[in-house]
């Protein structure tokens, strides 16, 4: 496993986009929830916002960069060829998707953590001017705070997630531009059809099986109890559609000639 | 240039995955339009068992509110009408902040004044001068149509020539200052003239659990004293229209006379239908935002593939005019995915109509030009998506990085704002700048100035009007085939 790791490793290095896609995640991740807290006003204690959801919004924008990251990590072989040099050196097929996950998961981890911390910096400069005061029920965004520190860490935790998920569907698809396409589908499928479904029994059950709504969850500071899925479960329904596309991926991988 | 066109079309038919694609779009739209329709069920529970009561529709074909106080008497043909609203009252229940208390106010679009209206049938013509609440006189007729008047006028004026009705108004009843002329085609000779009051219900926006914002409306009433009225000594007759019996006693009229001053109060109000509780025929094409991700991915590739495989060499020395041969791709993958959208929406719309009526939901009727625009537009925006996402991929020349652009700027901005996870402020300027403006094209009930709506994105009203927001794809399409053109001869292929 030390050798898949090291060989991918260097490869994910030494591509020249990576270090671009790993920056443009902190940028497009501050950027957006600088623009929605800029875009938001609270104008009395009842103004129902979430404000450290409202602070890290970003994460639904950076989560798009993350999927190319994921995305070119597998399919940028199939296009060369490589693939077939990589297990011809590396037989076992299934260890270096498990590589691959792992190498992935590292950088995206720091690039997703650099993202968080800089939007609830964002939001603790930002929120104040915008309304959202101590007056008006909203204290100071602060890591110390239980909810804050969920929301921030299970954020960078779906990030991660998300590239592992986009991984497994790369490993199955093999095409990039066809893989971004099942990708994006599925990150955007489910908050359309639950926001046009009008049967709220199809709306629960849509939310709690949707990678991206239930994983989401876990950026909810209050009306925790309207949730239809809780902020842990609903990380944990994001892993489970992460383990399952790396395991079918890996199985295919494994089946199919490359 | 015939010939690039055919070699160009070749291409793309004999490429199977791509064909297969373009099926997929097709099927897709269907049936997310399928699943979503059968999601959505509604009724009430009424005198009529669990059917929803029909929603009147106006003599322009929209559903209409007709829902307010009416003291009218017989019109043959020719005759004035004049009055003085002495005064405009009224009472909000439940207004913010703590949404607790009935309190004395006037909304804006609160009416009081004189109208001419064919019968007493839901959804018939009128013309009628009035005083608002916040928007001084108007003159309003058909349910649509509104023309602003001056905000000292207390006196009201309606004069009826055959099947043409003019509005006039004065701040003294001796200057009179005609504010409009309106034709109420097809009026019969025997009309009603009279009094009205209506009171549309208070709206309040606030922020939803769990996002997105959530409009509510409250009951309000309004009360007017009318003097100077030019019928006084006729006999009157009073209709509370479109009420039911066992409606709160707040959004019930009344209509009291004494010394030729007449006292009315009422509820509801008589203009266009929006959105809100109605099911649009755009619900029908929900899916092609979906279909819209397969086509971005097809036509992407459809440039990259040229690239990977080295086929774009070829394709160069065969045609070394390399501007021709982006155009003649465009056009190629333009009228493919016309033609796509087309097909997915003819089938689309009907067939979901029919499922969401089946379900008890009441689709809002639009004009036959609205339906057409909704359902060619949508043809149209995937056509220019597919063109903006080839110029992308010319331009950025690899695939995932291609369709993540095009995905970036056209799908997910709309997901994003209608999905409503961003705030309403930020999710219409987004709708105003990047090219998911276009979706505007699907709009099929306008925003109404003279109603007060809950007008976000996240309802189904977009800020830009259709086409407008149409050109805003197209602009961003010539823009990007443009550049890809300009760099197609600069750079090494």
């Amino acid at each position: 496993m030390k050798r898949e790791i090291h060989a991918e490793w260097t490869k994910l290095r030494t591509l020249p986009g990576t270090g671009w896609v790993l920056l443009a995640i902190p940028v497009l991740t501050v950027a957006l929830g600088v623009a929605a807290g800029a875009a938001t006003t609270c104008a009395s204690a009842r103004c129902n916002h979430d404000a450290v959801k409202l602070a890290l919004t970003g994460v639904q924008l950076s989560q798009v960069v993350v999927a190319v990251l994921a995305v070119l990590a597998i399919t940028g072989e199939h296009t060369t060829g490589l693939i077939r040099t990589t297990f011809t050196a590396m037989p076992r097929r299934f260890t270096v998707l498990g590589a691959k996950a792992a190498v992935l998961a590292g950088p995206t981890l720091v690039a997703a953590i650099a993202g968080v911390l800089g939007s609830v910096l964002a939001g603790r400069l930002i929120l104040p001017g915008r309304g959202f005061t101590p007056a008006h029920g909203y204290p100071l965004l602060s890591l110390t705070d239980g909810l804050v520190l969920r929301a921030a860490a299970g954020s960078v935790l779906y990030l991660t997630l998300i590239a592992v998920l986009c991984l497994g569907v790369a490993a199955i698809v093999r095409d990039s531009a066809a893989a971004m396409g099942v990708v994006l589908g599925l990150f955007y499928l489910f908050p359309i059809l639950i926001h046009l479904v009008s049967d709220p029994d199809w709306q629960r059950l849509l939310f709690r099986i949707s990678p991206t709504n239930a994983g989401l969850a876990i950026q909810s500071s209050m009306n925790l109890d309207l949730l239809p899925i809780g902020p842990w479960p609903g990380l944990g329904v994001l892993a489970a559609w992460a383990a399952a596309a790396l395991l079918a991926g890996g199985l295919l991988v494994r089946l199919r000639d490359v | 240039m015939t010939g690039l066109l055919r070699g160009e079309w070749t291409k793309f038919r004999t490429v199977r995955g791509w064909v297969l694609g373009m099926a997929l779009a097709v099927l897709i739209t269907v049936l997310l339009g399928v699943f979503t329709a059968s999601g959505s069920h509604s009724s009430c529970s009424g005198p009529e068992g669990d059917v929803c009561p029909a929603l009147p529709v106006g003599p322009e074909g929209l559903a209409v509110n007709d829902r307010f106080s009416f003291a009218h008497q017989p019109l043959a043909g020719d005759g004035s009408v004049t009055a003085r609203v002495a005064s405009l009252t009224g009472i909000i229940t439940y207004p913010p902040p703590d949404h607790d208390k009935i309190v004395p106010g006037v909304v804006p679009w609160a009416k009081a004044g004189i109208m001419i209206k064919e019968s007493v049938r839901p959804g018939s013509a009128y013309a009628a001068m009035m005083l608002t609440g916040g928007h001084g006189a108007r003159m309003q007729h058909n349910y649509e149509h509104d023309v602003a008047g001056s905000r000292e006028a207390r006196w009201l004026r309606l004069t009826r020539s055959g099947d043409t009705i003019t509005g006039a108004e004065s701040a003294d009843g001796t200057h009179w200052t005609t504010v409009s002329t309106v034709r109420l085609t097809g009026l019969q000779k025997n009309a009603l003239m009279g009094l009205f009051v209506a009171s549309p219900c208070d709206l309040t926006v606030t922020q939803g659990d769990l996002g997105g914002t959530i409009g509510k409306c409250r009951l309000t009433q309004a009360t007017a004293v009318f003097d100077h009225v030019s019928l006084a000594g006729n006999p009157w007759t009073y209709d509370d229209l479109g009420g039911h019996t066992g409606a709160p006693a707040l959004s019930q009229g009344t209509f009291r006379e004494s010394g030729g001053t007449f006292t009315m109060s009422g509820s509801g109000d008589v203009g266009p239908y929006g959105i809100e509780g109605g099911q649009i025929v755009e619900r029908t094409l929900s899916g092609a935002y979906t279909g819209l991700i397969v086509v971005i991915v097809v036509a992407v590739m459809f440039i990259t593939a040229e690239y990977r495989r080295g086929l774009i060499r070829t394709t160069l020395l065969a045609s070394p005019r390399r501007g021709r041969v982006l155009v003649a791709k465009s056009l190629v993958i333009g009228v493919v995915t016309f033609v796509v959208g087309l097909i997915a929406a003819v089938i689309a719309v009907p067939l979901c109509s029919r499922i969401l009526r089946a379900n008890g939901n009441q689709l809002l009727p639009v004009s036959t030009s609205t339906e057409l625009r909704v359902v060619a537009g949508t043809a149209a925006l995937l056509a220019v998506a597919a063109v903006l996402a080839l110029a992308i991929g010319a331009l950025i020349r690899r695939s995932a990085v291609a369709v993540i652009t095009a995905i970036a700027v056209i799908v997910v901005p709309h997901v994003l704002t209608t999905a409503s996870v961003l705030p309403a402020e930020l999710s219409q300027w987004l709708l105003r700048v990047t090219p998911a403006a276009a979706f505007a094209i699907q709009q099929s009930i306008p925003e109404y100035s003279q109603v007060e709506g809950h007008y976000v994105p996240q309802m189904g009203y977009y800020p830009l009007a259709p086409w407008a927001g149409f050109a805003v794809l197209c602009a961003y399409a010539l823009l990007a085939l443009g550049l890809a053109v300009l760099l197609l001869r600069r750079r090494d292929a």
